[in-house]
């Protein structure tokens, strides 16, 4: 699904990332931890084509296809989903149409019939129940005035509507109460399935034994620096990144 | 500069979409203004002595007056003699009865700007309750009315005001200039003397207007000020909901529009204006476009009368408009909802006046500014409580987007209260697009073009949802097409 190979970015004429490789295969769920300043949010932008990311070498390659070069908005609509940190707030613009007007424009891009007003409601209205995300919410402006667990809500259920290939969380956990990362994580775990893999960031442990990863890396100074199955997450929250990264250089 | 925004200039190269140039010959009044060009339009429209002198009156007043300099415009001066003052189809002689009998080239027109004639609408099987009656305007002479037998049954006079001035001259005399005076402002005077055509409306005691009555102005021969008049009275508990919508051909020459509308609300009754303006704005370079100065006032004559004004400014290059309302009633409101977007080299000095004379009355004001390009954007507004204007109130909100930094937005209250119990508050904000917001958009595969309509929209919000259906739709449209290519 996605293979990033010797990835280095800069941000702002600062290396960020030095050297990230990285394969997630199908159907997989894969976690990057690592401590702060180790480049986590900046592998979650470089991945959704954010301006400003600059790869200075290295490849993206997603389902086969280099990525490098194409805008954000052809990432998306070729499956890249990136679930925001800090979702943004868009005032006057209803959770419902920013969503609509999303999934219509990546059907547009890969050539599919728009879902009708009718067909795209129902679809709407059943992965809003499951995630508690009431029609209220649907009808106020774009995470204006959401507390963090509406927000985060909020971005399952447009992960659940645009059925992205590759879904991104960036540290998704992150101002989250157990109750609220509960029912994120059950949004995620139900949109498992073979085609779709998963690329969690998190600083901490927790989010994982909620959303259970098949394989977990450690990133650090901007490049992977262990992986292994998920007791690697155990471990490094009983032991702290300096004993496990100093362990593993 | 960020390659989003770069793609978005791309989109600057957007041509006007309505430019293009009719050719139907029009019948000119010499060029230049002078007493025997105004008898020239009197003569032309078989106007009786009243109305003649009227003119010649505006006429003499408005040689004695200068042009305003106070708003934030800069253009060159108007050469009022170097203008044409009258211009009509040649087809005017013998109206026609049906849309058969319209000029084709006209009719072809109406459809590359796609303004939807009622009589499409009768083809198309629609319900004669949703029919848009259109009262269409080209070229300062009104060629096609319809609906006119729905209106007249429920007593709803809607033509236009030269007809008017024929067949209803008591009522036309009773309020003509008695909401903008002949002597208000240099331009409203100029209309006053030399004015073309417009609509007039006049909605009967207890009646509930059965259609929106809608006129599409549209400026056609080169060189020609349109000078609209029109006048709309509600007369006690009557409604009625007027919208008024406008595009133009491109022209390279500069051209001058001075319209006037005067609406006066008796006891009980309420009128909602609505207007979304796309005149031509000139090009990027600004080169060209329309002079728009307009005088819009409402009169709440009335207890309990109310006056709305919807207004969504897009074009022209330059407007100089204030719609305004004199809450003369005791308990009458005014309302202004305006979205005013400039975008390349356009100027727009836009407001409105509410004038609180009455006890408990109330007024309301939402303006939404939004600036690109090089443009110049202002929101002038006045709120007067006089001495008598117990209890009155007022809530104004100014808010401005800016896209780009060589642009400009300003806002220019004016507060005066001269009573210790009228209540104002104002507010007002200054944002911008972030980059946050359309990377976001861009994440979700929203490209940078349909990013930047849907965040504008919602800006825009309390007031495009002022606007009736039918023109709501349109607007939306309209404010992403006005934006194309404009953040930088």
């Amino acid at each position: 699904m996605l293979e990033i190979e010797d990835l280095h970015v800069s941000v702002q004429d600062k290396n960020i990332l030095k050297g990230l490789s990285l394969t997630v295969p199908a159907g997989e769920v894969h976690a990057i931890m690592g401590p702060n300043g180790a480049g986590k949010s900046t592998t979650s932008y470089t991945l959704a084509g954010r301006e400003g990311y600059e790869v200075t070498s290295g490849a993206i390659r997603f389902k086969g296809e280099d990525f490098v070069d194409l805008p954000p908005e052809e990432r998306a609509a070729k499956g890249m989903f990136l679930a925001f940190q800090s979702p943004i707030e868009i005032p006057g613009v209803t959770s419902m149409n920013f969503l609509k007007t999303a999934v219509n424009a990546q059907a547009r891009s890969r050539g599919e019939k728009e879902p009708t007003a009718v067909e795209f409601l129902k679809m709407l209205r059943e992965a809003a129940k499951k995630l508690n995300v009431t029609e209220d919410m649907l009808r106020r402006p774009l995470n204006v005035g959401f507390s963090g667990g509406e927000k985060k809500r909020n971005e399952v259920l447009q992960m659940t509507l645009l059925k992205p290939s590759l879904a991104v969380l960036d540290e998704t956990d992150s101002g989250l109460d157990i109750d609220a990362l509960r029912l994120v994580a059950e949004g995620v775990n139900a949109l498992r399935c073979p085609e779709r893999s998963f690329l969690v960031i998190t600083h901490y442990q927790r989010l994982l034994d909620y959303i259970e990863p098949d394989v977990v890396h450690i990133l650090a100074g901007g490049r992977i620096v262990k992986s292994g199955d998920k007791t690697l997450a155990r471990q490094l929250e009983d032991q702290g990144y300096d004993a496990v990264i100093g362990q593993a250089a | 500069m960020t390659q989003e925004m770069e793609t978005l200039e791309e989109f600057a190269g957007q041509k006007y979409k309505y430019g293009f140039v009719s050719d139907i010959e029009s019948e000119f009044a010499p060029k230049g203004l002078s007493e025997d060009v105004i008898r020239f339009i009197s003569a032309k429209k078989d106007e009786p002595d009243w109305m003649l002198d009227w003119r010649l009156a505006a006429y003499k007043r408005w040689q004695a007056m200068r042009e305003p300099d106070w708003a934030k415009l800069h253009y060159p001066r108007v050469d009022f003699d170097d203008l044409y003052y009258y211009a009509a189809p040649k087809s005017d002689k013998t109206s026609p009865k049906s849309l058969d009998e319209v000029d084709p080239e006209l009719l072809e027109t109406y459809k590359k700007l796609g303004i939807p004639l009622s009589e499409q609408e009768i083809l198309a099987g629609v319900e004669p309750k949703n029919r848009v009656a259109v009262d269409a305007v080209f070229d300062s002479v009104s060629v096609v009315t319809t609906f006119k037998e729905t209106l007249e049954e429920a007593g709803v006079i809607f033509c236009p005001i030269s007809e008017a001035i024929s067949k209803y001259p008591e009522l036309v005399q009773k309020y003509l200039g008695t909401v903008v005076p002949v002597t208000d402002n240099f331009y409203a005077t100029l209309n006053s003397a030399v004015f073309s055509d417009g609509s007039f409306v006049y909605i009967p005691e207890g009646v509930r207007c059965p259609m929106e009555l809608s006129t599409y102005f549209r400026i056609n021969a080169s060189n020609t000020g349109q000078f609209e008049r029109t006048l709309i009275i509600a007369d006690k508990n009557s409604y009625v909901s007027y919208l008024e919508g406008c595009t133009a051909p491109q022209r390279d020459e500069n051209q001058l529009h001075a319209a006037v509308v005067e609406l006066v609300a008796l006891e009980g009754a309420e009128i909602k204006y609505s207007t979304v303006q796309n005149w031509y704005p000139g090009d990027e370079t600004g080169k060209g476009g329309i002079y728009n100065f307009v005088t819009k006032r409402g009169d709440c004559r009335g207890d309990h009368s109310k006056i709305s004004w919807t207004q969504v400014e897009t074009g022209s290059a330059i407007t100089w408009k204030y719609p305004s309302c004199i809450l003369r009633g005791e308990n009458s409101q005014g309302e202004f909802y305006s979205i005013a977007i400039t975008n390349n080299y356009q100027q727009a000095d836009t407001g409105t006046k509410m004038i609180h004379l009455g006890k408990n009355t109330k007024s309301r004001i939402i303006s939404k500014g939004i600036s690109a390009g090089h443009s110049q954007n202002t929101y002038r507004g006045l709120v007067r409580m006089h001495s008598k204007a117990d209890g009155a109130r007022n809530f104004t909100q100014c808010d401005s987007l800016l896209m780009g930094s060589d642009c400009g937005a300003h806002t220019v209250p004016y507060i005066e209260s001269r009573n210790r119990s009228a209540m104002i508050e104002h507010e007002a904000t200054t944002s911008k697009i972030s980059e946050d917001q359309l990377f976001y958009c861009l994440s979700r595969g929203i490209d940078a073009e349909e990013a930047v309509a849907l965040i504008v929209n919602g800006f825009c919000k309390d007031v495009l949802q002022q606007l009736p259906m039918e023109f709501a739709v349109e607007a939306q449209k309209l404010v992403g097409i006005s934006l194309e290519g404009s953040v930088g």
